[in-house]
């Protein structure tokens, strides 16, 4: 039996990838006169926790930076080291630099050798910084502690032995040797002479030996695989490999022997002793240069190199003083692995969305048809009836909830952009966040996270002046960014502001002219504030490093209407600027009034309707003769007749004995014509240009409770319609 | 209910000939025949959601356990029989270039194979349907099929189920 490594890769890269952000942004929040222990400690662990995984994973660059990272970390956490910004700028670059090698390794990008060497040599320097006597032992950590696994078998390989079970057939030798070949070089192939004769195969490479232990057992008798270091008559792998299916590196055999635990599936590195015959652990543990009792059975789990007392990230001289002892923060990673989360494949979770919806619409199929038989015969009926529809509905909301992220997934990095940028601008930044637990659809949070950092920089460039400028303006040397995200009306709002000098209202308009566009000195404030999301368009006067090239807001604005949202800035010069992004909840349901216009059911989308009502005679004004305009409070809002529109015959014809449903689309209103509302729905939103078209003034379709299709309404088309059609009516 | 092994060499016949199998269904007087391998299912006749705005022949859509498909009158596209609705009309579920297309006809006959010889190509003639989309004409005994391209027909502007709506025929 053996596992394939390569399916514990994605885990290894998404966990580390979540302890770098995680890293960083300790790191960002770290205040360096008065750092908080706890979180240096957090720190620490998100290091040590990268370090031991790749160290498992035989991803020695990795492993090498984290290294000597985490003895800096360690130093400044037992207040060996004072912390200095120089330092924080050192971490954040070293997760920079990790960042890279670990993409490199997921196979995007090249490996930055030279950053990680150079971050390296930072690292230790900072080590070094101040106390000189620790300079050997630092040299003697910078080294990496023992060869790892895969840099040993770089140059060495395996003999394989082994006996071919059944006839061998000179095809499935074939097919073994073309898998043997994936792992490393086939060196030798010797056949076997007759059956039952062991084959002999040399491989070079490095290759896990229990890989090949579980290719072989598919044509091998169990009993007979014996695989064995080149040239070598050592057993050590051949041993550890019975029933211990991880990595192991170049240590003794007792050693790794002595690492595995019972049923462990987590990563283990060096325990405190009492933690030993943790059995099920799935966690992570801190280390404590103490080795483990032997307890080898059947782990699963990936075992960290047990450090020599020397190598122990604690580097040796007071042992037991600090002020947080290691020991003592176990436990909390411990009891965060316990609400960890599962990786889900997003396609599993948008299946089970449809299956979900499905259910849906046949639980009120149900519950429509039971509505016609007598409650009372059937009571009991009714009552699973009712359970079922409580059920549905509490199981689709389950389900939902899963695709919804909070907002912090994207605000989180934006702690660190700020800082760079404002770093490499010469200002003076305060980021302030709110509303971060603002949930999102996963679809969306994916697609907004680039036009928002698209704004933040924005900002950061044009709107906040530098800190001269500012205090010769009486404000605050500190600008400040506020990010904060909220929902209203099914949407969620997110806001990028501030308190810069504002957009240029002339320049802007200079700079249309200049490029040719249709602009005049009457436009609204908001109208030609939009003119910066042309294509190319920028006010910037020098091209800087982070914008100023005019390709992006044209980008941004595009992104976001395909998201079904709308961008909206509102500027006033001197004081700020303020970028609003409505987006939609979700992007497969959609919360929606239905209305009835002769014998047909529309779905309008909720976010868009703002009041409903029925038109009294005198609400109702003409324009040479035809009704076209109703009067609501002090508006005149132009009417759409659903019916004309749509040609639905047999619905209601007077505009007064109908409904008017006001609507809001793209800063402009309209009220719509309908017979009547039928009620309010959550509707899973259906293509209807899978099998059809695009059909005007729709924009998708939905399956009732009835099983019968209804047409969602594209409210912004029809608003844009009634603007079209009311010159031409008039 | 259909086997899918449909076009295959007739054994021991002439170079080029072959069987195919076809679906045959009447518009009013009219068989026609279509190639069995488009057809995904055949059902009863639902009252389909209107569309605004479109052809007459498109009759809406319906919802085929969670898909959307739309539904053509062939009797109303090809100007043939009286487009009634009871519970004997026929909707042929089409699945065509990877979309889902349903078709009303009067009556679904049978599946009948045609060899490559049997169907002689049409003649030039004016009629609703374009002798583009047909392919030829079928001699069964006394029955003539008209032999419909059925992929070429609905994938075309003129369905207006794909691109831009084409103004629909007189009926």
């Amino acid at each position: 039996m053996s596992i394939d490594m390569s399916q514990f890769y994605q885990v290894f890269f998404e966990e580390t990838g979540e302890h770098l952000a995680n890293m960083e942004n300790l790191l960002l929040g770290l205040d360096i006169d008065a750092p908080d222990a706890e979180q240096l400690n957090a720190i620490f662990r998100a290091a040590h926790s990268i370090k031991g995984s790749s160290g498992t994973f035989g991803f020695t660059d990795l492993q090498d930076v984290t290294h000597i990272l985490e003895n800096l970390l360690d130093r400044v956490r037992k207040g060996e080291l004072q912390l200095r910004n120089d330092m924080i700028d050192a971490f954040l670059d070293a997760g920079d630099v990790l960042k890279n090698l670990l993409a490199a390794h997921q196979g995007e990008g090249e490996a930055d050798r030279a950053a990680a060497e150079a971050i390296c040599q930072r690292l230790r320097q900072l080590t070094e910084g101040s106390t000189v006597t620790t300079t050997v032992a630092d040299a003697a950590n910078a080294v990496p502690p023992a060869p790892t696994f895969a840099e040993a078998s770089s140059e060495t390989g395996l003999d394989l032995h082994f006996v071919i079970d059944g006839p061998a057939t000179d095809e499935a030798l074939e097919n073994l040797k073309g898998e043997l070949a994936q792992h490393g070089e086939v060196r030798t192939f010797e056949l076997p002479a007759a059956p039952d004769q062991p084959c002999h195969v040399t491989l070079i490479g490095a290759v896990d030996p229990d890989l090949l232990r579980g290719l072989l057992e598919f044509v091998a008798r169990n009993d007979s695989i014996r695989i064995e270091p080149l040239g070598s008559a050592g057993t050590a792998l051949a041993d550890a490999a019975d029933g211990a299916y991880g990595f192991f590196r170049d240590e003794p055999a007792a050693a790794v022997a002595a690492a595995a635990s019972d049923d462990g599936y987590g990563f283990f590195e060096p325990l405190p002793a009492t933690a030993a015959p943790v059995d099920e652990s799935f966690g992570f543990f801190e280390p404590l240069p103490e080795l483990r009792p032997p307890v080898a059975d059947e782990s699963f789990g990936f075992f960290e190199p047990l450090p020599e007392p020397a190598a122990a990230p604690a580097p040796p001289p007071p042992p037991p003083t600090p002020p947080k002892p290691a020991a003592k923060a176990a436990p909390a990673p411990k009891t965060a692995a316990a609400d960890t989360t599962i990786r889900v494949g997003v396609d599993k979770v948008d299946q089970l969305i449809n299956l979900v919806g499905e259910l849906v619409i046949t639980q009120a199929m149900l519950a429509q048809s039971a509505a016609q038989i007598d409650p009372v015969e059937f009571e009991r009926l009714h009552n699973g009836l009712i359970q079922l529809e409580r059920n549905t509905r509490d199981l689709q909301e389950a389900v939902m909830s899963i695709r919804m992220m909070p907002m912090s997934v994207v605000f989180s990095r934006f702690p660190r952009v700020v800082r760079d940028i404002s770093q490499k601008l010469g200002k003076q930044v305060e980021l302030k966040l709110s509303g971060e637990h603002t949930e999102l659809d996963k679809g969306l949070i994916e697609r907004i996270t680039d036009p928002l950092t698209h704004l933040v920089r924005n900002s950061l460039d044009h709107g906040i002046e530098l800190p001269e400028a500012r205090a010769a303006k009486g404000k605050q040397p500190v600008g400040t960014i506020t990010l904060s995200a909220y929902h209203q009306s099914g949407n969620i709002v997110i806001e990028v502001g501030d308190d810069g000098a504002g957009l240029p209202r002339d320049k802007i308009l200079a700079k249309a002219r200049e490029r040719g566009l249709n602009v005049h000195d009457q436009m609204t404030d908001q109208e030609v504030f939009a003119l910066i999301f042309e294509a190319g368009f920028s006010t910037a006067d020098q091209i800087t490093e982070v914008s100023g090239r005019g390709v992006g807001m044209d980008v941004v604005k595009k992104n976001i209407t395909a998201l079904g949202g709308r961008v909206d800035i509102d500027s006033m010069a001197g004081i700020g600027t303020r970028m609003t992004v409505r987006l939609p909840l979700t992007l497969a349901i959609l919360d929606g009034m239905s209305v009835a216009v002769g014998n047909e059911t529309y779905i309008i989308p909720l976010g868009y309707v703002i009041e409903s009502l029925q038109a009294e005679p005198g609400m109702i004004k003409s324009v040479s003769g035809v009704e076209r305009l109703i009067q609501v409070r002090d508006e005149y809002l132009p009417v759409v007749t659903l019916h004309e529109l749509f040609h639905v015959p047999g619905a209601v014809t007077a505009l007064a004995e109908g409904i008017m449903i006001i609507l809001e689309a793209d800063g402009t209103k309209a009220a719509l014509f309908v017979d009547a509302m039928v009620g309010q729905h959550q509707v899973v939103i259906k293509s209807l240009e899978t099998n059809y078209r695009k059909v005007a003034g729709v924009s998708g379709a939905t399956i009732m409770g009835d099983g019968r299709v209804a047409l969602i309404l594209d409210v912004s088309m029809l608003v844009d319609m009634a603007r079209r059609a009311l010159p031409a009516a008039a | 209910m259909v086997q899918a092994n449909t076009t295959q060499q007739a054994a021991g016949g002439d170079e080029g000939v072959y069987t195919q199998e076809f679906l045959t269904f009447t518009l009013g007087p009219e068989e026609y025949a279509i190639d069995i391998l488009k057809v995904q299912e055949i059902r009863g006749y639902e009252q389909p959601t209107t569309i605004a705005n479109a052809p007459a022949f498109i009759k809406g859509v319906i919802n085929l356990r969670g898909i959307i498909v739309p539904i053509v009158d062939m009797r109303i596209k090809f100007g043939v029989g009286k487009a009634e609705y009871t519970p004997f009309t026929v909707v042929i579920i089409l699945s065509i270039g990877g979309r889902v297309v349903g078709m009303v006809v009067d009556g679904v006959s049978d599946v009948t194979s045609l060899r490559s010889d049997q169907i002689r190509p049409a003649p030039e003639f004016a009629a609703t349907v374009d002798t583009r989309y047909i392919k030829g004409l079928g001699t069964l005994g006394e029955r003539m099929l008209i032999v419909v391209d059925i992929e070429k027909l609905m994938l075309s502007s003129e369905m207006a189920l794909v691109e831009q709506a084409a103004d629909s025929q007189p009926n």
